[in-house]
C-alpha cells in the first residue's frame, strides 16, 4: 500500500510527518536539528530515501544536510556557495548599492532524473547546482549576469531566489522566481535566462507594469502541462499558457488576491489550490478564517474550502513554501501555518484535519509520495 | 593540550560532547585553533567563521582568561593557561534572539 513522507522545516527544526495512504493516523518523528532554522527539505524523486536539507542559522551560517536512508540520520555535506565571476551589485532598500552576499539557502530542488543532482535558490539571489549529492555547488551565473540585476532589489524577506521549477518533459527548461525581481526562464539549461513578467502589473513599483522588479511569491504547474504556468504574486494570483511569455490574472471572487502558496492538484491540471491572506500590511487571513480556495476552472472561479479548518479567531500565516500536494488518489493538500500547525486534506481539499498542531512556525511543507 | 568549549548547537552539529581537546604546536593563536577544529571536524567549516571571508561570525566570541580577544589579531598567540590547557578557549555564541 502507498504511503506518504511530510517533510516539514519549521524555524526551530525538521520534522517527518508519516502516514499510510489513507492519511488519517500519523507518525510523527523530529525535531531534526532542533533550534536551528530549517528553512526546506526536500527529497528525489529519483531515490525517495535521498533528502536535501537546509539548515541556517544568524549565529552559525548555512550548513547543508542529506540524508540517503529518509531522514532517519543525516550527514552534514557542502556548504560553499561562491558566487561565480564578477560578484556585482544590487539595490538595496533605501536605494543604495550592495555587493552580492551568499545569506542562506531558501529553497532546495532535486533533478528529477539524477539524485546527485540538485538546485539551491539562494539569497542574495542566485542558482546553484551541485552534482555530487550536495557536496560541492556552482553557481549557474547566467542569471545573476541577467542585465536586469543590477536594479533587482530585494523584498521584505530578502533578495531570494525561492522557487525552482523544472520543467519535466524538457530537461533543458526551468523557470524560478525571486523576491522582488520577478519570474525568469532559461531553454538551455540553466546557461541564459529571460524575464518573463509580461502582463505582471504591480502597482507598487514606478512602472506597474516594468519587465521586472515583480515581487513573485511563488509560482507551480503540472507536469502533465508544463507550459501553463500559476503565479501568486504580492497582489494578483497570474496564470500563463505560453510558459511565461504572456500572463494575465485569474483573482477572481477571492476575497483577496494577496497571499504567498499556489499549488497544483497531483492529478488535475486545472485544479488549483491558493490561501489567501488579508493584505501585505495583516499576514493574516481575512476575516479571521482559515480558508483555502480551490479553483477546478484554472483559475477565476473560486471556492472556499473550510470544512476541518479554523472559521473564528486564525490570525496565522502561510509561507510560500509552505503547501503541498500528493500524488496518491484522490489527491492530498498539505499546508503549514506561522502558528505550528500542518493540515492535511485526503480528498483534494473538501476536508481537512490537524496532523499537528503545535510546531514551530513552519516555513514549508513537502511530501513523498511512497511505494 | 588546548581545550575548547563550543557553543552546543556546535557540539550538538559535530557530534561532540563536552570540550574539545587540540595538540597544537606553538605558537597557539586563535586562528589555528580555528583552523585545526576545521580540520578535525569538518561539519563546523563555515559555521564559526565564514567560509569565503574567513571573518568570525559576528554573534559569536572567543573568550581567554575571562577576556573578550574577538577583536584581537587572531595571530597573536593565547595567553601562557590557555596554550598550556589550564584554561578553556570559549567559543561562545551571543545570547541573543528566540
Amino acid at each position: 500500500m502507498s504511503s506518504v513522507r511530510v517533510l516539514v522545516g519549521t524555524r526551530k527544526g525538521a520534522f517527518i510527518l508519516s502516514s499510510d495512504g489513507k492519511r488519517q493516523n500519523w507518525q510523527v518523528d523530529g525535531p531534526h536539528f532542533g533550534g536551528w532554522e530549517i528553512f526546506h527539505l526536500k527529497g528525489s524523486a529519483v531515490d525517495p530515501n535521498r533528502i536535501y536539507a537546509s539548515q541556517a542559522s544568524e549565529w552559525f551560517g548555512q550548513v547543508m544536510h542529506r540524508s540517503d536512508d529518509g531522514g532517519k540520520t543525516w550527514q552534514t555535506v557542502g556548504n560553499q556557495f561562491q558566487y561565480r565571476g564578477e560578484v556585482g551589485s544590487h539595490q538595496w532598500f533605501d536605494g543604495s548599492i550592495k555587493p552580492w552576499t551568499f545569506r542562506r539557502v531558501w529553497h532546495l530542488e532535486p533533478s528529477p532524473l539524477d539524485a546527485d543532482t540538485v538546485f539551491a535558490g539562494v539569497e542574495d539571489a542566485a542558482l546553484f547546482r551541485s552534482t555530487d549529492g550536495g557536496q560541492t555547488w556552482e553557481e549557474l551565473n547566467g542569471l545573476r549576469q541577467h542585465g536586469t540585476s543590477a536594479d533587482w532589489h530585494p523584498g521584505a524577506g530578502g533578495l531570494c531566489l525561492h522557487t525552482i521549477l523544472l520543467d519535466p518533459q524538457n530537461p533543458r527548461r526551468m523557470f524560478v522566481a525571486i523576491s522582488a525581481a520577478g519570474a525568469f526562464r532559461s531553454d538551455d539549461g540553466g546557461e541564459s535566462w529571460l524575464p518573463i513578467n509580461r502582463g505582471l502589473k504591480s502597482d507598487y513599483i514606478p512602472d506597474p507594469e516594468a519587465e521586472f522588479g515583480h515581487c513573485v511569491h511563488r509560482i507551480a504547474l503540472h507536469p502533465a502541462r508544463p507550459q501553463v504556468l500559476f503565479m501568486q504574486k504580492h497582489w494578483d494570483v497570474m496564470r500563463s499558457d505560453d510558459a511565461g511569455d504572456h500572463w494575465y490574472e485569474i483573482s477572481g471572487n477571492l476575497p483577496s488576491d494577496f497571499g504567498f502558496v499556489v499549488a497544483v492538484h497531483a492529478h488535475e491540471p486545472d485544479t488549483l489550490y491558493v490561501l489567501p491572506i488579508k493584505s501585505d500590511s495583516e499576514h493574516y487571513p481575512p476575516e479571521g478564517k482559515l480558508r483555502v480556495y480551490r479553483s477546478r476552472t484554472g483559475g477565476n472561479e473560486w471556492e472556499a474550502l473550510t470544512h476541518g479548518l479554523p472559521q473564528q479567531n486564525c490570525y496565522v500565516n502561510v509561507l510560500r513554501d509552505a503547501m503541498a500536494v500528493d500524488e496518491l488518489d484522490p489527491g492530498g493538500v498539505y499546508f503549514g501555518t506561522t502558528g505550528g500547525q500542518v493540515y492535511v486534506s485526503a480528498d483534494g481539499g473538501d476536508h481537512w484535519q490537524s496532523i499537528v498542531h503545535d510546531l514551530p512556525a513552519v516555513l514549508s511543507v513537502e511530501v513523498q509520495t511512497l511505494p | 593540550m588546548i581545550r575548547v568549549i563550543l557553543p552546543a548547537h556546535l557540539r550538538r552539529l559535530a557530534n561532540l560532547s563536552g570540550e574539545v581537546h587540540l595538540d597544537l604546536s606553538p605558537p597557539v593563536t586563535p586562528r589555528r585553533i580555528v583552523d585545526e577544529i576545521e580540520r578535525l571536524y569538518p561539519a563546523l567549516r563555515g559555521t564559526i567563521r565564514d567560509a569565503h571571508t574567513r571573518q568570525r561570525r559576528p554573534y559569536l566570541r572567543f573568550f581567554a582568561c575571562r577576556e573578550d580577544v574577538s577583536f584581537a589579531d587572531p595571530d597573536q598567540p593565547v595567553a601562557p593557561p590557555v596554550a598550556t590547557g589550564e584554561e578553556p578557549f570559549i567559543i561562545l555564541g551571543a545570547i541573543a534572539g528566540g
